[in-house]
C-alpha cells in the first residue's frame, strides 16, 4: 500500500516537472546552443558504442540463424530475411535503446544531480531561470532527434555485421542481400523509429527527473544514476511489449 | 527594501523558523548570525524564494515575493545577486561564461558590451586574466570572488551571501568582507550575509540579527553586540578566547 502511494507521489512529481520543462524557453539563442551541445554529448559521443555493438550483434544473429536453421527445406535467403526482421524490429530499437539507457541515463542523472547538490541549480533559480526547462528540455529534444538516427545507423551496421558473420560461415553474400531485400516493408522501419522516439523520451525524462529531484551528497548521485538506468530500462521493456502488441 | 513579515517554515513537522520579522537596511551590510542549525540558511533560501514560507511574507519594495506570478518573480530576481557557500559556479563553463551567464540569459545587449561588463566585474573583485580559466583551476578564495563578480554583473539591488568566508583563511576572509562592504556602499545595495565568522561581525556588521533555534533572538550592530546582556548571544559571541579578550579590553576602556 505504501509502495503504491509513493509510486503515485513520484509519478505526480514527474508529471509536474515535465510540465515545467515543456514550456517556452526564456532565451531561444541559448536554448538552440544547448540542444546542439546535448546532441554532441548524448548523440554523437554514443556513435562508437552503437557501431561496435551493432556490428558484433548483427554478426552473431546471422551466425545463430545459420546454425539453428540448418535444413535443406529452408531457402537460402531465409537467413538474411530473418536477420533483417530481428535487427530492424527488436535489436536496433530495443536493445540499442537499453544500451543508450545505460550510457545516457546515467550521464544525464549524474550531471543534473551534481548540479543540484553543488547548488548550481539554486544559483540559476535565484537569477530567475526556469531550470527545469533550461536543463531538461534540450536533453529530451536532443535524444528525440538523435536516437532515431542512431537506430538507423545501428540497423545499417547490424546488417553489415550480419553479412560479415554470414560470409565467415559460408553464406553467400548474394543470398544474404536477397534475403534482406525480400518482402521489405517500410512500416518496419517506421515502427522502429517510433519505438526509438518513445524510448528516447523515457530515457531522457526519467534520468532528468532522478537528477533534478536528487537530495543529499555524492553517494546519492550514484544511487540515483543507477535508479535512472534501472527504471528507464524496465519501462523500455514494458513499452516494447505494449507497442509490439499494439502495432502488429 | 527587503522585509520579512511573520515568517515561519517547517520541515517534516519540525519548525525551523518561528515568526521571524526583520527589516533589512538598504546600503548597509545586514548580518544574520547564529549557531549551526539555527535556521540561517533556511532563512536565506526563504528570502530569495528557493523555499516558500508556510506563514508570512517576504517583501521586496513592499510586494510579497511569495505571492507574485512567475513573470513578476523573474522581474524581481533580475535585481538579486547571490553568493553561495561553495560558490556554485557552473563547472562546465569558463569564468567569463559564468559571469556573463545572467547577462546573456536576460539582457538584450551586444557581446562586446556584455564582455565589458564581465571584465569590469572581474576587475572589481581584483581578478584579471582568468576569463578563459575553468572554475576547477581556481583556489577557494578566487572562486568566491568570481561568485561575487557574477552576483554584481547584472547590477543587483539586493546581494545575498551565504557564509562567504567559510573554508577560507583569515586573510582571504578579510579581503572578501572588505569587498562585500565596499560594493554595498558603492552601489547602495541591500546586502544580507549569513555568517558565524565573528571577524565579519566586528568588521562589517552594520546591522546584526542573531537567530536562536529559528527565532530572532537579538538585533543590533557591531558597536553594541559586545555589551548585550542576552545570555544566548553572549554564549555564541564570546565562545573563543579572542572574542573574550576583545570583551575584556572593551570593558576596561
Amino acid at each position: 500500500m505504501f509502495g503504491l502511494r509513493s509510486f503515485f507521489i513520484e509519478f505526480g512529481a514527474y508529471l509536474l516537472l515535465m510540465k515545467e520543462a515543456f514550456r517556452k524557453p526564456q532565451n531561444m539563442h541559448i536554448f538552440k546552443r544547448q540542444i546542439l551541445h546535448e546532441m554532441d554529448a548524448l548523440g554523437v559521443k554514443s556513435i562508437p558504442i552503437v557501431v561496435i555493438i551493432s556490428l558484433f550483434v548483427g554478426a552473431a544473429v546471422v551466425i545463430q540463424m545459420i546454425l539453428n536453421l540448418d535444413s535443406p527445406i529452408y531457402p537460402s535467403w531465409i537467413y538474411g530475411f530473418a536477420s533483417r526482421k530481428s535487427i530492424v524490429l527488436e535489436f536496433a530499437p530495443t536493445v540499442v535503446s537499453l544500451i543508450l539507457a545505460g550510457k545516457c541515463a546515467s550521464m544525464i542523472a549524474s550531471e543534473i544531480g551534481s548540479q543540484r547538490i553543488s547548488e548550481q541549480i539554486d544559483a540559476m533559480e535565484v537569477m530567475g531561470v526556469n531550470t527545469a526547462n533550461y536543463l531538461i528540455l534540450p536533453k529530451v529534444i536532443a535524444c528525440l532527434v538523435f536516437f532515431p538516427l542512431l537506430i538507423i545507423l545501428s540497423i545499417f551496421i547490424g546488417l553489415i555485421g550480419g553479412g560479415l558473420g554470414g560470409a565467415l560461415n559460408g553464406l553467400s553474400t548474394f543470398h544474404y542481400i536477397e534475403g534482406i531485400r525480400m518482402d521489405f516493408a517500410v512500416y518496419d522501419i517506421v515502427y522502429a523509429i517510433v519505438k526509438t522516439a518513445v524510448n528516447a523520451i523515457v530515457i531522457s525524462s526519467i534520468a532528468s527527473f532522478r537528477g533534478y529531484t536528487m537530495k543529499g551528497g555524492s553517494v546519492e548521485v550514484g544511487i540515483q544514476s543507477t535508479r535512472a538506468v534501472v527504471q528507464s530500462s524496465v519501462i523500455i521493456m514494458l513499452l516494447n511489449l505494449l507497442m509490439t502488441n499494439l502495432f502488429f | 527594501m527587503v522585509e520579512l513579515v511573520n515568517i515561519s517554515k517547517s520541515f517534516e513537522g519540525k519548525k525551523i523558523l518561528k515568526d521571524v520579522n526583520i527589516k533589512f537596511v538598504q546600503g548597509e551590510c545586514n548580518l544574520i548570525i547564529g549557531l549551526s542549525g539555527s535556521g540561517k540558511t533556511v532563512l536565506m533560501k526563504t528570502l530569495v524564494g528557493l523555499y516558500l514560507p508556510e506563514q508570512g511574507d517576504v517583501l521586496y519594495g513592499g510586494r510579497a515575493l511569495n505571492k507574485m506570478t512567475a513573470s513578476e518573480q523573474i522581474d524581481i530576481r533580475k535585481y538579486i545577486g547571490m553568493v553561495f557557500q561553495a560558490g556554485a559556479l557552473f563547472d562546465s563553463m569558463t569564468i567569463e561564461e559564468n559571469v556573463m551567464y545572467p547577462l546573456r540569459m536576460f539582457q538584450r545587449s551586444t557581446y562586446q558590451k556584455m564582455l565589458e561588463r564581465v571584465n569590469f566585474s572581474l576587475e572589481r573583485v581584483n581578478l584579471k586574466g582568468v576569463n578563459k580559466m575553468m572554475p576547477s583551476e581556481l583556489s577557494g578564495g578566487m572562486k568566491k570572488r568570481v561568485a561575487i563578480a557574477r552576483a554584481i554583473a547584472a547590477k543587483p539591488k539586493y546581494l545575498f551571501c551565504d557564509e562567504p568566508n567559510s573554508g577560507l583563511d583569515p586573510q582571504t576572509s578579510i579581503l572578501i568582507d572588505e569587498l562585500i562592504y565596499d560594493i554595498t556602499r558603492e552601489y547602495n545595495i541591500t546586502t544580507i550575509i549569513n555568517t558565524h565568522d565573528m571577524n565579519s561581525v566586528v568588521e562589517i556588521g552594520d546591522n546584526i540579527y542573531y537567530l536562536h533555534e529559528g527565532e530572532l533572538w537579538w538585533q543590533g550592530n557591531k558597536e553594541n553586540i559586545f555589551h548585550s546582556d542576552n545570555k544566548e548571544l553572549n554564549d555564541f559571541v564570546f565562545c573563543t578566547s579572542l572574542t573574550k579578550k576583545i570583551k575584556e579590553q572593551s570593558e576596561n576602556k
